[in-house]
């Protein structure tokens, strides 16, 4: 028994070390840096100096919002189609949609730069046919196309998984029983790719809800969002309480919107239909 | 307790039109990448009937069920349902309900909700639906499984929730693929009575896809045995089994001993180099053909008696019988028999004309129907493309 239990402490050392290094340390530096100032004397000043930036956190929680029903607009059918069609086409419509995830991501929104600008491609193609110009950088559609062009793999992907696993015996079932196309989709194939749903839900808010960079080159800066009131505090006023006093609230935000998803995901999984 | 009012109304409607056809496939083709699944299907089926269809696997039987499901098109030929062509028509609006191989039982669902799920779709009122679970529910003796998540069912319990899921939208015809295939042999021969019993007090048309002849032969009113596309014969149990039309068919059902021989005149043919009465006409004069003797219609008698004499070469013991085979002039015959013998001992065989069925020469003349290289294990590997011979010597089988 001794020596089983002593093994098993050895094998968890790797991970216990990892978390403490990566996960745990930087958790207290950064719940140290907010409640403490300058001179490392304990304060609220940071908590309160936050009632500023209510407007920035209610514009973050409204884009990602959207920004992520977008993609899941978007994303289910595409998983479907992709899950549903022959061996050859899902391995390259797949390499498709990971494609643009192996190029570097400011690379990719500097890219949307130059297509969205007022002399840009688009506008360009549009006038040769007598179009626009419109007006379409440094809008907040510019921010949240951004977003779902960067994120629209982190919900394609597990959606897709689910959807590759599904046995098609059961969508037969189901039109046996008397369903059509879209009964089938509703009372079948949607509650059992729930699942996915929630997870890429999950994995296209949290990034889109804590984005820099996206809002200050598609944005022009005007529509900040939290993380770029975040990279502000830590890169130009060096206030670095202030900045962790900000992650800490974005943090909590996070978390909480997890645990609303998995609840949801226990309860409704079934329910839903 | 009284039989449900479904039950009755059931009864009556299969007595009214009991010899209707009420499916008929006329000429059906069909090929998936250049190879033909379905060569020039013909069947009919009538209301009320229990159809089998039988043949290993590949032999285009479950193709032949998904296209009355309405899962798949044909490349040609004509659906008729109760008079109605239904090329096209799609699954759900078909009045024909399937159980699947595996199931397919709704995971996200508990028993209860599985088995209303075709009603839901009816929009049948919700007391109506409950009522109709809970006959249901009766019917296949799972009362009080209700709120039972499919995952905690044993596949026998799983099997009869898809049966009641399929029987509760009311289907004329139900059916079934390979539905007893993944339980265990007692639980299999459970299922086949109760599944016989159901058809039967409901009057449904049931039509059954398997491989496994035994299962066909104790269920069917009528077998339709296939093979490589192409249907062999349609009759009934006893019929196929007593006068099977070709080789091929002679030796998917039971063991045969098939023989070469010549039709010398009515009643007369020739193997062996004897000369046999027989009950057969309508054959040519010296027409060359197939002989079937089964196992058990062989009587041993003293050597210097028997119309055929030759040595025992293996004797086994199966409980009910003895399973021995002899060789006869080079050719080695599987006889059935209650009386031991020895391996070595000369015997002498007997044959009542009624006993021998002659068929025409087929295809499949000259394949089957030898034991010479016969054991329980050559038998599998000779065959390796049939269901049949790997089934039957497959250790839980036997």
């Amino acid at each position: 028994m001794k020596t089983t239990s002593f093994a098993k402490k050895i094998l968890n050392a790797p991970y216990i070390v990892w978390s403490l290094i990566f996960i745990i340390a930087p958790l207290i530096m950064v719940i140290y840096y907010a409640f403490t100032d300058r001179s490392g004397a304990f304060t609220f000043n940071n908590v309160i100096a936050l009632k500023n930036y209510g407007e920035t956190f209610g514009r973050s929680i409204l884009y990602a919002v959207i920004a992520t029903l977008i993609c899941l607009i978007i994303s289910y059918p595409l998983a479907y189609i992709i899950a549903r069609s022959g061996a050859n086409k899902r391995g390259t419509l797949m390499m498709l949609i990971m494609l643009p995830m192996w190029m570097n991501f400011l690379i990719r929104t500097y890219s949307w730069l130059t297509l969205l600008a007022n002399k840009g491609v688009i506008n360009t193609i549009l006038g040769a046919i007598g179009l626009g110009p419109f007006h379409m950088i440094n809008t907040p559609g510019a921010v949240i196309l951004g977003m779902v062009y960067n994120f629209l793999p982190y919900m394609v992907l597990p959606i897709y998984s689910i959807m590759s696993k599904l046995d098609f015996s059961l969508t037969e079932a189901a039109s046996d029983l008397g369903c059509n196309g879209f009964q089938v989709l509703r009372r079948v194939i949607f509650p059992l790719s729930v699942p996915g749903i929630i997870s890429g839900i999950t994995m296209v808010f949290v990034p889109s809800v804590s984005t820099f960079y996206i809002s200050q080159k598609l944005g022009g800066g005007k529509y900040l969002l939290i993380g770029d009131s975040i990279e502000m505090q830590f890169q130009s006023a060096y206030n670095y309480n202030l900045g962790a006093s900000l992650s800490l609230v974005l943090m909590v935000m996070i978390i909480a919107c997890m645990l609303v998803m998995n609840k949801f995901a226990d309860d409704e999984g079934a329910a839903i239909i | 307790m009284s039989i449900p009012n479904y039950i009755h109304r059931l009864e009556r409607g299969c007595k009214l039109n009991e010899k209707t056809v009420i499916i008929n496939l006329k000429n059906i083709s069909v090929s998936f990448d250049e190879q033909q699944i379905l060569k020039n299907i013909n069947l009919h089926i009538r209301d009320g009937e229990f159809v089998t269809l039988l043949g290993p696997s590949g032999c285009g039987k479950t193709t032949t069920l998904r296209i009355i499901a309405g899962f798949l098109e044909p490349d040609s030929g004509e659906v008729i349902f109760d008079g109605k062509t239904i090329n096209g028509v799609p699954a759900y609006k078909r009045q024909v309900n399937t159980i699947f191989q595996r199931y397919a039982l709704f995971p996200h669902l508990n028993v209860y909700e599985n088995i209303a799920f075709g009603l839901k779709n009816k929009k049948v009122p919700k007391d109506e639906i409950s009522k109709t679970v809970t006959e249901m529910l009766g019917l296949v003796n799972l009362k009080g499984f209700e709120k039972r998540n499919i995952d905690s069912l044993s596949g026998g319990q799983q099997q009869r929730v898809a049966i009641a899921r399929a029987l509760a939208v009311r289907p004329r015809v139900l059916l079934l693929d390979e539905p007893l295939g993944a339980l265990d042999l007692k639980l299999r021969k459970d299922m086949q009575f109760e599944l016989k019993n159901i058809q039967q007090r409901l009057g449904i048309t049931f039509i059954y896809v398997t491989h496994d002849q035994e299962e066909a032969l104790s269920m069917s009113d009528t077998i339709v045995v296939m093979n490589s596309g192409e249907i062999q014969q349609i009759g009934s149990p006893t019929d196929i089994y007593n006068e099977p039309v070709n080789a091929f068919v002679a030796d998917f059902i039971g063991e045969s001993n098939i023989l070469d021989g010549i039709m010398r005149d009515d009643y007369y043919v020739e193997f062996e180099g004897m000369r046999f009465k027989c009950v057969d006409t309508g054959f040519g004069k010296n027409e060359p053909v197939d002989v079937v003797i089964r196992p058990e219609d062989v009587d041993i008698v003293p050597s210097d008696r028997g119309m055929l004499k030759g040595e025992v070469t293996s004797v086994s013991f199966k409980g009910v019988h003895y399973e021995i085979i002899v060789d006869i002039n080079g050719f080695k015959w599987m006889i059935q028999t209650t009386e031991k013998s020895e391996v070595g001992d000369i015997i002498g065989i007997s044959i009542k004309p009624e006993e021998i069925q002659i068929m025409k020469k087929s295809e499949y003349s000259g394949l089957y129907g030898d034991y010479s290289s016969f054991s329980d294990e050559f038998d599998g590997l000779s065959n390796p493309d049939t269901d049949k011979a790997e089934n039957e010597n497959s250790p839980q089988e036997e």
